[in-house]
């Protein structure tokens, strides 16, 4: 596969080629490398988790926004069972930015719903890269209030660089969709767990967004405005996107700190594109727990518990 | 077409001279931004601040729109004093909203309380587009959500004045999440039985027209207003095509069944009277 390297994995890229020659070179002469193989070896493995360990915002919106990362899909099959696509909102359309659906989850039933990108051009365009209209988030709403009457759980995937800005989206009503979503999640009485998987693109992913627990890649990004929005509209600079990144505050550890969001769910090195078994199992765990420990709720306990989670997000103080 | 490239009439536009811009003293005469009229103050004052001429409806401050719409000495604000902190110490955000204050003689971007409309009990909540932009940060989404608890807790009726650019940016991700706060809240003020009217004015976009300002039992606008999702800058560049000029005007949301209607404002008063009236009596039916 021809995996799109990032700016600030050059160098690791450029060991790993080289090691890569000399093993070819040994190979194919009698001349024996293995020494200074090893300790290319030894070197990349030191590199890596440098280069890994030190990520910057900037790093991370890469990362999130990576060309191989994994989608919904991906996680869908990895770690749910019997998974069965449900299209429409029964109103208007079927919106592809936006899957869902009924599955199993160890043994029991629940309800799927992500935003849905495309792996190339071609299912880009189908899916609008994955940019919702109001009926994407009219199917999900459809998708919850069902979960809520069969009792079952709701997991939503956020991956999305934010509600489709387009003349049809505002005709239909991209605002009353997203409201809508925001103010009828809050009632649910099935517990509700969002996981970001990538990018958490604003009213577009909050559509989804309202749950008991809300998790983080570690690599994925939660922002009011992407990096870019964000410089042109405070600094009339869009080329300042790598210093809105950070003063933002938009990774997954930024999100913890401001208390925002339960658990960083760790990527495996390098970003999860690397492995998708591999951070599904990580992704398995922690929504393994968080339906552990919400499933002991009762109704009105996990409504309260969600409003109390929501009241205390902000900061103020008073006047004298 | 031809015919009137060779024809081409010259055009005149009056240009007022230096002097007569300056004839107008300050704070006596008010110019409408839409018909480009000369008003006194005083006569836009009694219109409500609707222009006597083109019937363009000027933006109103928190305070000019509670004394135009509740009983006299009625009105009790709440959480007044509560003010920002820079969570994401943001460079130059305390400055600015430091300077708001000044110009608006307000803390925030909001103004919440009860009071009496022709006698009839509410809660309000009323933005003010001049205090940033009307923006949505921690502050706006904790003292509407307030608001909301109060109104949930008295057995009394929201009504909320929209008018905000929408999600503050000096407060990222916090402000963001203020559009769940106040749409949780409005939901369990909902499973309550609580009413709300939501008053889109102008400006009503992003983050605030997508929370709580499309969350009413009734969604209404203001003759013109401005309300949607996306910027209309954001979306030509997007489809790549020029937009009617009405587009998210509230006219064309209610065409396109996004609003219940869009009232004037010299009728608002009247009809918030008798939907609260309605309501006080309709649950009635012992």
């Amino acid at each position: 596969m021809n995996e799109q390297v990032l700016p600030f994995e050059e160098p690791v890229v450029e060991l790993k080629n080289k090691i890569a020659e000399l093993k070819k070179y040994t190979n194919e002469s009698d001349v024996d490398l293995s020494q200074e193989i090893e300790q290319l070896e030894n070197r990349l493995e030191k590199l890596e988790s440098e280069v890994y360990g030190n990520m910057q915002p900037w790093d991370r919106v890469q990362m999130a926004r990576h060309a191989n990362r994994p989608t919904t899909l991906d996680f869908i099959h990895e770690i749910f069972d019997d998974f069965l696509e449900m299209h429409g909102d029964r109103v208007y359309g079927d919106d592809e930015a936006i899957v869902g659906g009924i599955a199993k989850y160890r043994g029991k039933p629940v309800t799927v719903i992500g935003h849905q990108r495309g792996k190339d051009t071609k299912e880009n365009i189908r899916r609008n890269f994955g940019m919702p209209h109001p009926e994407g988030y009219r199917k999900a709403l459809r998708l919850m209030k069902q979960a809520d009457k069969f009792n079952r759980p709701i997991i939503c995937f956020i991956d999305t660089k934010g509600a489709y800005p387009g003349k049809a989206a505002e005709e239909r009503g991209q605002s009353e969709a997203i409201a809508r979503n925001l103010m009828e999640m809050a009632g649910l009485t099935v517990p509700i767990i969002c996981i970001v998987i990538g990018e958490g693109g604003s009213g577009g992913a909050l559509g989804l967004g309202v749950g008991d627990r809300i998790h983080m890649l570690e690599n994925s990004t939660y922002s009011v405005i992407s990096p870019e929005g964000a410089a042109a509209l405070l600094w009339k600079d869009s080329n300042l996107a790598q210093k809105a990144a950070e003063s933002m505050k938009i990774t997954s550890y930024d999100l913890k700190d401001l208390d925002i969001i339960d658990n960083i769910i760790p990527e495996i090195r390098g970003g999860a594109h690397r492995d998708v078994s591999e951070q599904a199992e990580k992704i398995d765990e922690v929504l393994h727990q968080s339906l552990e420990s919400l499933s002991k709720l009762s109704q009105e306990e996990l409504l309260e518990k969600r409003w109390e989670k929501y009241k205390r997000i902000g900061t103020y103080t008073f006047s004298s | 077409m031809l015919g009137n490239f060779f024809g081409k009439k010259k055009r005149y536009a009056t240009i007022p001279r230096e002097e007569a811009k300056q004839d107008i003293p300050e704070g006596l005469m008010k110019k409408c931004p839409q018909c480009k009229q000369i008003f006194y103050r005083k006569e836009l004052d009694n219109q409500l601040q609707v222009c006597p001429n083109c019937g363009h409806h000027h933006q109103l401050s928190s305070w000019e729109r509670i004394e135009m719409l509740f009983d006299q000495d009625s009105f009790a604000e709440w959480d007044k004093d509560m003010i920002s902190t820079n969570p994401l110490e943001f460079p130059g955000y305390q400055e600015k909203l430091e300077k708001d204050r000044l110009k608006t003689q307000i803390n925030e971007a909001v103004v919440t309380g009860k009071g009496t409309i022709n006698g009839y009990e509410t809660a309000v909540a009323v933005m003010d587009a001049r205090f940033r932009m009307g923006s949505m940060g921690s502050v706006v989404g904790e003292k509407i959500a307030r608001a909301v608890e109060y109104a949930k807790g008295e057995g009394i009726p929201i009504i909320i004045f929209t008018a905000s650019g929408g999600a503050r940016m000096q407060e990222g991700v916090l402000s963001l999440m203020q559009m769940t706060k106040t749409s949780v809240a409005l939901e369990r003020f909902s499973r309550a039985g609580g009413l709300m009217i939501s008053i889109m004015t102008h400006p009503t976009t992003g983050g605030v027209s997508a929370s709580f300002a499309s969350l009413g039992d009734y969604n209404f606008a203001e003759p013109g207003a401005l309300i949607g999702f996306a910027g209309r800058r954001i979306i030509e560049q997007t489809i790549r095509e020029k937009l009617p000029d009405d587009f998210q005007s509230a006219e064309f949301l209610l065409k396109h069944g996004q609003l219940d209607q869009v009232i004037h404002r010299h009728d608002l008063k009247n009809t918030l009277t008798t939907i609260l009236d309605i309501h006080q009596s309709g649950g009635d039916t012992e």
